[in-house]
């Protein structure tokens, strides 16, 4: 009779050491890194220019300040929420604190007072969210207008000129120490900080179980609209900190920056592993995705591919990506 | 033993009785009566085959059904009795096997071919449109088909109207959110008698009824079948399949075991059936006196809520299993839920060993040590994409932590693997997601998830909904030893077999109040259905 019911079973083994290998290459960072390694083979044969440091500092500044605003979605979209305003609250956050530097306020003190005012977008956008019971998608794309409408009515849709910026501000944005570039070690420094926050720690855990099954996450005691809440606000703050170090790279504040961001970094975190549904994505692997489609895009460009092909080609990659993942994950279910 | 797993042969008389020591051989003397005319039959269903992945639902099952019957169907839950009548529904497709419908082969590739076939399917879970009336909800099917293009609300409700008048006292004009959930039940019935069907598949059409609204249904059942409509019904309670249908088939772990005609067999023959073995051994013994106990772990007076119960008093004793019994939505869960805040918004004293609560909020509730398991695991059990043992840890992730809020891997997965190994979870590595585990073993998790934080007290609504009988044993084991180390257990469980094999004190449901309470000798299936319908203090079973 044991045999029909089967009461007795093997007792929960460790994972094998071959599954170990197996696991590496279920895991779509592994594909990510095998596609971005081919794309760079292929593109060295194809142009000498591929291959060189300027070319790899330039694609690697390309996506860095962006890569900090793929951190705050990707912890968003883990948490089941999703943010289109973040194109319009980093112009934002640049308009704010060049506007506040123009009228006599300290950079490091106009800069602080701008990401602070991100923070409160975020909280505002939160507060639509999880007290009024708005959808994410509508709030946020409600706030990605009333932003862009705020960055055009301040500067009367002209880039402000920071001339006078103090040469150790602008050191944020253009200095190096030593061969790197500050902003890739900045970049760095969030990238592997929030990695580890949400790998390890109790708080980003409660992030995946509200994202998982909100519903459960909230019969589990946690607090899942506290969880939205500050998800939301991050991703704001985050696209904050972007802002200042746009503004200390260009040295001026442009209201129609970052018109279409959202879809880069969106992209980024869905190609690299984060689901819309929430409970699934790492920083790890958006950052990857990040990576792909800025190879992406440089390659083209030395190419000599029009432009206008690019966003073609960028939403097509898009598409593939999520349609092979779908096809992998329903093969496995 | 591989006998106990092995469809009996048609006319061989097996023993289905399971190891056959001592088990009955069941029925044996009724083998030949069921060989039938085979033009007799409008539904005919060989060596059905189904998988889910790796869990194969349906094992080459056979299935007839005549012209004119009421046909039961009787098995655990995930015997494969649903997936078959998705099957005929159209709704799923068999990976292999024939269902012959009048004779004919056909291929059931949607509900709407279903339909067209003269097939009407009751679904267990109401599907009704809320805010949409009664009359459309019942002609929503015809109106799909229908080539016209307005709508004659007015003839819609005098059709309405007429089917409803066989079955209650529905206004055919009012919202279907307005009614109550007995009332939306009978209009599901309504919109499948209003189809031109030659088949009808009921799946637990009771369970939301009350008992006088029950015999109304037999009635027209009979009254149908009498026109040469075959029913099929599935229910658990043995009682209405033993006054109302013809035959009665049984499935077993996705086989099928065996079809009877019901008047020559008694309901222990097919509860036997179901289980696989004698039944005795499904449940694991009841408390015994050295037990028995005066301390009162959770005593709870007069908890109401605005709209779901009133004036709820009762208590929950050391050492006892306590059962929860009711029609659905009588108000079992929401009581419970009320009582560690998950939901509702609740007065009344609440007492756990004697001191009393000021629960807020669920955290609260848990940080007291009274939790609770749901009864929709992957509603709002559990976090099915994520890995075993970040499951087991959810209540209290701080648990495995340090003191900076950093999980520790090594302590989370040692508190999984401890708590599975007492669980007897089956599992590949605590790494892998809870998806890729069986119903039961998804069950395990759940309550690991609930032991993490050594409770002292727990609620489980509906503990073996989706669990294959073994795994269902064993939860019974786990529940009676938790109960006798000191845990209060509280079950709420719509299967009556369940709450009468496991508790020691069953507490009756009706209408948001507590109607009644049964223990001993006089937990059956009849005093329970009994307070649960009719209730009230003239109901009170001597």
């Amino acid at each position: 009779m044991e045999d029909a019911v089967s009461l007795t079973g093997t007792p929960q083994g460790k994972p094998a050491e071959a599954s170990l290998i197996k696991r590496l290459l279920r895991m779509r960072e592994t594909g990510l890194i095998a596609i971005i390694l081919v794309l760079f083979i292929v593109m060295s044969f194809a142009s000498p220019y591929f291959l060189t440091w300027v070319n790899m500092r330039a694609m690697v500044m390309a996506f860095a300040v962006e890569g900090i605003v793929v951190v705050g979605m990707t912890i968003l979209l883990i948490s089941g929420g999703i943010d289109l305003s973040v194109g319009s609250v980093t112009a934002l956050a640049m308009v704010i604190a060049g506007w506040l530097f123009l009228n006599g306020v300290d950079p490091w003190a106009a800069s602080a007072i701008s990401i602070a005012a991100c923070t409160g977008i975020g909280t505002f956008m939160g507060f639509f969210v999880t007290r009024v019971g708005l959808h994410h998608f509508i709030v946020s794309l409600a706030i990605m207008v009333i932003a862009r409408g705020i960055c055009l009515l301040g500067t009367g849709g002209r880039p402000l000129g920071l001339f006078t910026l103090p040469p150790e501000f602008k050191f944020i944005g253009q200095g190096s120490i030593g061969p790197i570039p500050v902003v890739i070690l900045i970049f760095f420094a969030v990238v592997i900080g929030f990695d580890f926050l949400l790998r390890r720690t109790t708080m980003f855990r409660k992030v995946f179980y509200t994202g998982s099954n909100e519903k459960a996450a909230a019969y589990s005691g946690i607090r899942t609209k506290r969880v939205v809440f500050f998800t939301t606000t991050l991703c704001s703050a985050l696209c904050g900190v972007a802002g200042i170090i746009y503004m200390a790279r260009f040295g001026s504040a442009q209201p129609t920056f970052g018109i279409g961001m959202e879809l880069n970094v969106i992209a980024a975190a869905v190609i690299g592993g984060a689901s819309l549904k929430g409970g699934s994505g790492t920083i790890f692997g958006a950052i990857l995705g990040a990576v792909l489609l800025s190879v992406v895009s440089s390659s083209l460009a030395l190419l000599d591919v029009s432009v206008y092909w690019q966003d073609i080609i960028r939403g097509s990659i898009l598409l593939t990506a999520v349609s092979i993942d779908h096809y992998l994950v329903k093969k496995r279910a | 033993m591989a006998g106990a797993v092995e469809r009996p042969g048609r006319f061989g008389g097996m023993p289905f009785g399971g190891s056959g020591t001592g088990s009955p051989f069941l029925f044996r003397k009724f083998e030949q009566s069921c060989s039938v005319m085979t033009d007799d039959l409008i539904l005919r269903i060989t060596n059905l085959s189904k998988s889910f992945g790796p869990v194969q639902a349906l094992k080459g099952v056979d299935f007839d059904l005549r012209r004119g019957e009421i046909h039961a169907l009787a098995g655990e839950n995930g015997a494969g009795k649903s997936t078959l009548m998705n099957i005929i529904d159209g709704i799923l497709q068999p990976d292999s096997g024939e269902i012959l419908f009048d004779g004919e082969p056909v291929t059931i590739t949607s509900p709407a071919r279903a339909q067209k076939l003269g097939i009407g399917f009751v679904h267990q879970e109401i599907a009704l449109c809320p805010d949409v009336t009664v009359a459309e909800n019942i002609f929503m099917a015809t109106t799909n088909t229908s080539r016209k293009l307005l709508m004659n609300y007015r003839a819609l409700e005098k059709k309405a109207a007429e089917v409803l008048g066989q079955l209650g006292d529905i206004d055919p004009s009012t919202m279907v959110r307005d009614l109550s959930i007995s009332h939306q039940q009978l209009v599901e019935i309504a919109k499948a008698l209003t189809l031109d069907c030659r088949v009808l598949i009921l799946d637990e059409p009771t369970a939301a009824l009350t008992e006088k609204e029950a015999q109304v249904l037999f009635r027209i059942m009979r009254r149908l079948a009498d026109k040469g409509i075959s029913i099929i019904y599935i229910s658990h309670r043995m009682v209405e399949i033993f006054d109302n249908c013809d035959r009665v088939s049984v499935f077993r772990d996705g086989r099928y075991i065996t079809t009877r005609n019901v008047a020559e067999i008694e309901p222990d023959d097919v509860v036997n059936a179901m289980v696989g073995r004698v039944i005795d051994e499904l449940y694991p013994r009841k408390q015994s006196e050295s037990e028995k106990s005066d301390d009162i772990i959770l005593d709870v007076q007069d908890l109401s809520e605005r709209s779901r119960f009133r004036d709820v008093s009762f208590q929950l004793k050391k050492g006892e299993i306590l059962g929860i019994a009711g029609l659905i939505g009588a108000g079992r869960s929401e009581i419970v839920k009320g009582i560690c805040r998950l939901e509702g918004d609740v007065t009344g004293d609440v007492s756990l060993n004697g001191r009393k609560l000021a629960l807020k909020s669920y955290r609260d509730s848990i940080a007291e040590g009274i939790v609770y398991l749901s009864e929709d695991r992957k509603g709002d059990g559990i976090f099915l994409d994520m890995a075993i043992a970040a499951n087991v840890s959810a209540l209290k992730p701080e648990q495995v932590a340090n003191g900076f809020g950093l999980i520790n891997r090594h302590k989370e997965e040692a508190q999984a693997e401890m708590l599975g190994k007492r669980l007897n979870l089956k599992c590949g590595s605590l790494s892998d997601p809870v998806s890729s585990l069986s119903g039961g073993n998804q069950q395990k998790v759940a309550i690991a998830k609930m032991l993490s934080v050594n409770p002292k007290l727990i609620f489980l609504d509906e503990p073996t909904r989706g669990v294959d009988v073994g795994a269902k044993a064993e939860i019974h084991r786990i529940l009676r030893n938790l109960a006798a180390s000191g845990v209060g257990i509280l079950v709420i469980s719509s299967e009556l077999p369940e709450l009468i094999g496991v508790c020691d004190r069953v507490l009756v449901v009706r209408e948001g109040r507590i109607s009644g309470e049964v223990t001993g000798e006089r937990m059956t299936e009849e005093n329970i259905m009994h307070l649960a319908s009719v209730g009230g203090a003239e109901a009170t079973i001597n």
